[in-house]
């Protein structure tokens, strides 16, 4: 983690010559700098805990379900993070990213079903898999720009997902999907007493997601990054050529979202279909967008709180509360994507950011507020 | 010989559904350069429109004769209504975010077909077809099914309004010119906001009238059709060079031809597999399109 903290800087933004509303103690801003530290420990405990959070969760927080839902919204926070890489450091709308996620789950769950390899060993081949998937077609896709380039990535992801329904020669499973093999797996990561042990898994896997992408856009490289979205010819006029350096980010964002898919496998305990539609993709680009494209945390929170959406609506319009409403309020309340969707087009008007700048907003509008009168 | 003027008309059937969904993605994109992902939605709203209509909830619509008539008008309106709505209250107000517009569409693209299996369930329904149209017809020792040629007229006459809208007519020039050059016509004291908002009307009705037809195409109606053919389409106004409608329709037959025949010969599936390959490939070799626009 680095030491500089989004926390840090609203204080100096603000006006001068007006005093702090909250001038805290010099140690409470210091301890405020570690908050990412202090989290990840939470986190980290979190399955020790029986706390109960009516409402956000159905059962304590330890409980298998809780961590279960806990995992998958720490992985899809972590999926977004990567894919914001290329949205919203680079610029590059890549529709085509569930690709290679997808190519991490069924490369590791087809080899350690054909091959009998171990876990660990085809989970390497898996993410060798889509590192080179991504390098591939990275290097043909980022020929083409802007609006070209995001079709050439629709299509090879169109063209794996009808691939995986085809099923060829019975390795995908098809539409069914197919099952991770309980027997060839650690007996550690099996088995519903051990769900514990999957969520740090995906715990682990949102660290170095968030480290990787911290340290690649700190770096030089990084600084290229951005000039690249600021301003792709200057860059070019400077010497420097964007494509390797788009390459790179590619590369980088499919190797995470591969990996990403491994602990996807794990989790779920299987390969399925929908994990390589274009939705998919889409839904990660809602998860970006929602939590602010371009941020260190917001693809974080924005890919947490779809998840967390997604699942406990899902549960709500399974549940006789809804069933018993009338009908304008019951339809749109049982389909989760409808809401969702609804919610994404009221936050790309209302809070251009994402939910990141809302605290902002909230300020000026206050500023705003109180300076006329 | 059969089974090739069999295969020709569905491919020709196909390539007319994905023309009168990719004309109105085309002048979309050509005109506001918005990749228009609720396309799809407007395609389902279309369809169940005139599924619904035809069921019998409208007075004067049925399944067969003039009644039939009147339930695709039904689906194509409110299709057309949904599309003029959706860029007045979606796409306007984002008017100087082109970014932002575009992610307004998907999100309006993943919550329209969810409010539609909300409402009639997401299992496929049946599409109450006319009699006359359900039936075959020989042609060269083939018995072709009646409604690919009905898609075919349909496809035909909407290409024929269009070259003569677009040609012809004060509002077609004023379009024509706005893909040319938005910010010349702008200079020039024309209100292309108007444009914007007709090409979204003409877009909608030419995919609701798709997803309407579309219904005898594919014997039933579910909530996802829309979005599964929109990314033919995508292929379709790529291939055709964004902004031309001559392109599109060039590029729609070549797709239903090349996904019939390949799925037929080869493996079921290979088809539109080979399809967006070739858009990969097209792109690749020549980035903008058949007919040269900007992709």
């Amino acid at each position: 983690m680095s030491t500089t903290t989004p926390t840090a800087e609203p204080t100096r933004q603000e006006a001068p010559g007006r005093a702090r509303p909250r001038s805290s103690p010099s140690w409470l801003r210091r301890a405020g700098r570690w908050w990412p530290g202090v989290l990840l420990l939470v986190l980290f405990v979190a399955p020790y805990s029986a706390l109960q959070v009516p409402g956000v969760f159905d059962g304590p927080i330890g409980s298998p379900g809780t961590l279960q839902l806990l995992a998958l919204c720490l992985v899809f926070g972590a999926l977004a993070t990567g894919y914001d890489l290329l949205v919203g450091r680079l610029g590059l709308l890549s529709f085509g990213h569930a690709l290679y996620f997808a190519a991490g789950t069924y490369a590791t769950n087809t080899i350690t079903l054909e091959a009998g390899l171990p876990f660990v060993a085809s989970a390497l081949l898996g993410l060798l898999v889509g590192a080179v998937l991504a390098a591939l077609l990275g290097s043909v896709s980022l020929r083409v720009t802007g609006i070209g380039f995001s079709m050439v990535t629709l299509a090879f992801a169109q063209a794996g997902s009808i691939l995986v329904e085809r099923d060829p020669g019975g390795i995908t499973g098809g539409e069914e999907g197919r099952a991770a093999p309980a027997q060839q797996l650690p007996a550690s990561l099996v088995g519903i007493q051990h769900t514990a042990n999957l969520y740090w898994i995906a715990l682990a896997y949102l660290v170095i997601t968030l480290v990787a992408v911290h340290w690649a856009v700190r770096s030089p490289t990084g600084r290229v990054w951005e000039g690249i979205k600021e301003n792709e010819r200057r860059v070019e006029v400077l010497g420097l050529r964007p494509y390797g350096f788009k390459l790179l980010a590619f590369v980088l964002a499919g190797t995470l979202a591969a990996l990403g898919g491994i602990v996807y496998l794990l989790l779920t305990g299987g390969a399925t279909p929908q994990t390589t539609t274009s939705d998919f993709t889409l839904s990660l680009l809602v998860m970006v967008v929602l939590g602010g494209s371009g941020s260190r945390w917001g693809p974080l929170i924005g890919g947490v709180l779809y998840t967390w959406a997604d699942h406990r609506l899902g549960d709500l319009a399974g549940s006789g509360s809804v069933a018993g409403l009338p009908a304008a309020l019951r339809v749109p309340l049982s389909q989760p994507m409808f809401l969702l969707g609804a919610i994404f087009v009221v936050v790309v008007y209302v809070l251009p950011g994402g939910v990141v700048r809302l605290p902002g907003h909230l300020r000026e509008a206050r500023t705003s507020k109180r300076s006329p009168g | 010989m059969a089974t090739i003027v069999l295969l020709t008309c569905t491919g020709l059937g196909l390539g007319a559904l994905y023309f009168l969904v990719a004309s109105g993605l085309s002048l979309i994109f050509g005109l506001m350069d918005v990749l228009n992902f609720a396309h799809g939605a407007l395609l389902s709203i279309g369809a169940y429109g005139a599924w619904w209509a035809a069921s019998g909830n409208l007075p004067g619509a049925g399944r067969s004769g003039f009644g039939f008539v009147l339930a695709v008008a039904f689906g194509t309106a409110v299709g057309t209504l949904a599309a003029v709505l959706l860029e007045l209250a979606v796409i306007r107000p984002l008017y100087t975010r082109p970014r932002e517009q575009i992610l307004a569409t998907v999100g309006v693209g993943l919550a329209a077909p969810a409010l539609l299996s909300a409402i009639w369930g997401s299992d496929a329904r049946t599409f109450p077809g006319p009699a006359a149209l359900s039936g075959t017809f020989p042609l060269l020792g083939a018995a072709i099914p009646v409604n690919r040629l009905v898609l075919v007229a349909a496809a035909l006459v909407v290409l024929v309004a269009l070259r003569l809208f677009l040609g012809r007519t004060r509002h077609g020039l004023v379009v024509r010119a706005g893909v040319e050059d938005r910010a010349m016509v702008t200079a020039l004291g024309i209100d292309v906001r108007k444009a914007f908002t007709l090409v979204f009307a003409i877009g909608g009705a030419a995919a609701a009238l798709a997803g309407a037809l579309g219904g005898l195409y594919f014997g039933s109606v579910d909530p996802g059709q829309g979005t599964s053919l929109l990314i033919f389409a995508f292929v379709v106004v790529v291939m055709g060079g964004m902004g031309s409608i001559t392109g599109a329709a060039v590029a729609a037959v070549g797709v239903g031809l090349v996904q019939q025949f390949a799925n037929y010969y080869t493996a079921a599936g290979l088809g539109d597999l080979a399809v967006v390959v070739m858009l990969a490939a097209l792109l690749l070799i020549r980035p903008r399109g058949l007919t040269g626009r900007l992709a």
